[in-house]
């Protein structure tokens, strides 16, 4: 990894990956977030739970700024990461993205060989030129190995990405991730298209990646969030009711509404 | 238990009832195809021989073959498919993976779509004040050949549309959040999946443009020409407008003579119909997702 990356349980300070203050959001004229103020820390997993609507995938697409697509979305407020305003106008949208990975509820490799899929990220930032055949292998087996995909598919790296089971396409859509280094995983409901087989592969796998990464999962499942995060947050209509220790939170919980959700109170 | 009853059973006559009818109809709609296509065959087959397709005209277009007609209606074709799949191709990407969705987007594409219902002999005209007069390419199969580019853009554009936006959203998305540009992931990711519907789509339009007749009669195609074309600035001979000659134009005319022109014009357009898709099959028996 490179100089940058956190030393897991000595950051001191307790680093922040995302700070945002005063993040407001609206698509057109509905307000969609409401002043959100999260402080989310290096290196470690946070989970994002709320219930269907209440804005969990808009914020996770205003931290790399894919929001911005959409013509009719405007935001106040300031999106720090790794200590760098993103809003900033000098910022390269090119690097946000490069920092701060992202990972679809669908899977979605391309649909070309599964070498390339690993690879395409690495060669977009590198001016399109092609390094030596064995360092391109190495960079490819290291990320596969990452996420415990190398043994099923050594073999066939030059099939289509497409054809892997479903499972195996959302672990090589984290794969394709690594090569570049970024420091921030988001990731949206990323078992919830999977079976209860693969959901407990790739949470194993989001475990594995602690440390190394900053991640942020958003979940439907209970069990999920309170086994494989650390922390967590709860949203409602837009806002951010609660943002504690898991433990702490599923044990605990200091508002009426995040027990009632945590208990299935709510849709 | 199983039986029928009675209100399954009038069912069952209403169904076959209305099977027959749809069935009738369509019948109908076939009808006229097999005409067209039975005479042409009946007629014009024994006129076609080497020697039809391979010389030329003689004794007043009386006798002789086609060859400098069929060979023009193939410059006129490909110098059309040069001119207007760069044009399309490349603003069909500016449309449908730059331009914001917005009212001037969406004039533009209304535009294109009105474009093409104009009638060809207004593109006629506009070809004759563009590129003859104007251009000064005089009648020429470059001028024809633009103003049937100018005809097709429309569908070129349209139906490159069509392969670019069959191109799952999820791709693109993917390249985005990869810190893709929207070129990087239009070269890499879209045009790769979309070239054979492009190609195929392309041909397929353009190459029935090879029966327009009335877009080439007065910018580059003549009754009858003693040579052969040497460059695109010459004039040359057309298929359609052959037809038009032997049919109507010329005493003395053979019977057969013309159905036999017909059956190759109709022949030479399923031919690059049938050549595009069985590209297209050929090159979606290769693809994946
Ligand atoms: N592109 C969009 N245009 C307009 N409104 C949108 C858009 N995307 C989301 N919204 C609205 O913003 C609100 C928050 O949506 P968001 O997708 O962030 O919710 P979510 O918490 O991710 O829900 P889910 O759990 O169902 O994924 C919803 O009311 C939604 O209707
Ligand atoms: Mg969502």
């Amino acid at each position: 990894m490179t100089a940058m990356a956190p030393i897991p349980g000595r950051s001191t300070e307790r680093s922040l990956a995302i700070r945002t203050s005063k993040l407001n959001l609206w698509y057109g004229t509905f307000q969609a977030l409401f002043d959100v103020d999260l402080d989310i820390r290096q290196g470690i997993i946070t989970s994002m739970i709320g219930p269907s609507g209440c804005g969990k995938s808009t914020f996770l697409r205003s931290v790399n700024r894919i929001n911005e697509r959409l013509g009719y979305v405007r935001t106040t407020g300031t999106i720090d990461v790794m200590g760098q305003n993103i809003m900033d106008p000098e910022v390269e949208l090119v690097q946000v993205r490069k920092q701060i990975g992202m990972v679809f509820q669908r899977p979605n490799p391309l649909p070309i060989s599964i070498r390339d899929n690993v690879l395409f990220g690495h060669r977009i930032h590198n001016a399109g030129k092609r390094d030596a055949r064995s360092e391109e292998d190495g960079i490819v087996e290291n990320a596969l190995q990452t996420v415990l995909l190398w043994d099923k598919v050594k073999d066939k790296l030059d099939k289509k990405a497409t054809a892997l089971s479903l499972e195996e396409q959302q672990k090589l859509c984290i794969a394709r991730l690594l090569p570049v280094k970024p420091g921030v995983l988001l990731m949206d409901e990323p078992c919830s298209a999977l079976d209860p087989k693969g959901t407990e592969a790739v949470e194993e796998l989001i475990w594995e990646l602690r440390g190394e990464y900053t991640i942020l999962i958003v979940t439907h499942n209970m069990a999920q969030a309170r086994r494989a995060s650390e922390e967590c947050i709860f949203m409602l209509m837009g806002k951010v009711v609660e943002h504690d220790d898991t433990g702490q939170m599923f044990v605990t919980p200091k508002h009426k509404e995040t027990a009632d959700y945590i208990e299935g109170r709510y849709g | 238990m199983f039986e029928a009853t009675q209100l399954n059973r009038r069912n069952e006559t209403t169904q076959k009832l209305f099977r027959l009818a749809l069935g009738g109809m369509t019948g109908i709609l076939i009808l006229p195809v097999i005409l067209i296509l039975g005479t042409l065959i009946w007629k014009g087959a024994p006129v076609i021989s080497f020697e039809f397709l391979f010389t030329g005209p003689t004794k007043g277009m009386t006798a002789g073959g086609i060859f400098p007609a069929l060979l023009g209606t193939i410059l006129l074709v490909l110098v059309a498919l040069l001119a207007s799949v760069p044009l399309g191709v490349a603003a069909a990407i500016y449309l449908s993976e730059y331009a914001p969705n917005n009212w001037f987007t969406r004039a533009i594409n209304l535009a294109i779509i009105n474009l093409a219902g104009v009638p060809s002999i207004v593109h006629a005209l506009f070809g004759v004040g563009a590129f003859v007069i104007f251009f000064k390419f005089g009648t020429s199969i470059l001028a024809a050949s633009l103003t049937l580019a100018i005809m097709t853009l429309p569908v070129v554009i349209v139906a490159t549309r069509e392969s670019l936006q069959a191109v799952p959203e999820a791709f693109r998305e993917a390249c985005w959040n990869m810190g893709a540009t929207r070129w990087q992931t239009i070269r890499r990711v879209v045009l790769p999946n979309a070239v054979t519907g492009i190609l195929t789509g392309v041909i397929l339009e353009v190459s029935r443009t090879a029966g327009e007749t009335a877009p080439i009669m007065f910018t580059g195609a003549a009754f009858f020409l003693p040579l052969l074309p040497q460059s695109v600035f010459d004039q040359t001979m057309a298929l359609s407008l052959h037809l038009f000659v032997v049919s109507t134009q010329v005493p003395n005319m053979p019977e057969q003579l013309p159905y036999g022109v017909a059956l190759v014009l109709i022949s030479l357009v399923l031919l690059m119909n049938s050549l595009s898709i069985a590209l297209r099959m050929y090159l979606r028996g290769k693809k994946k997702w």
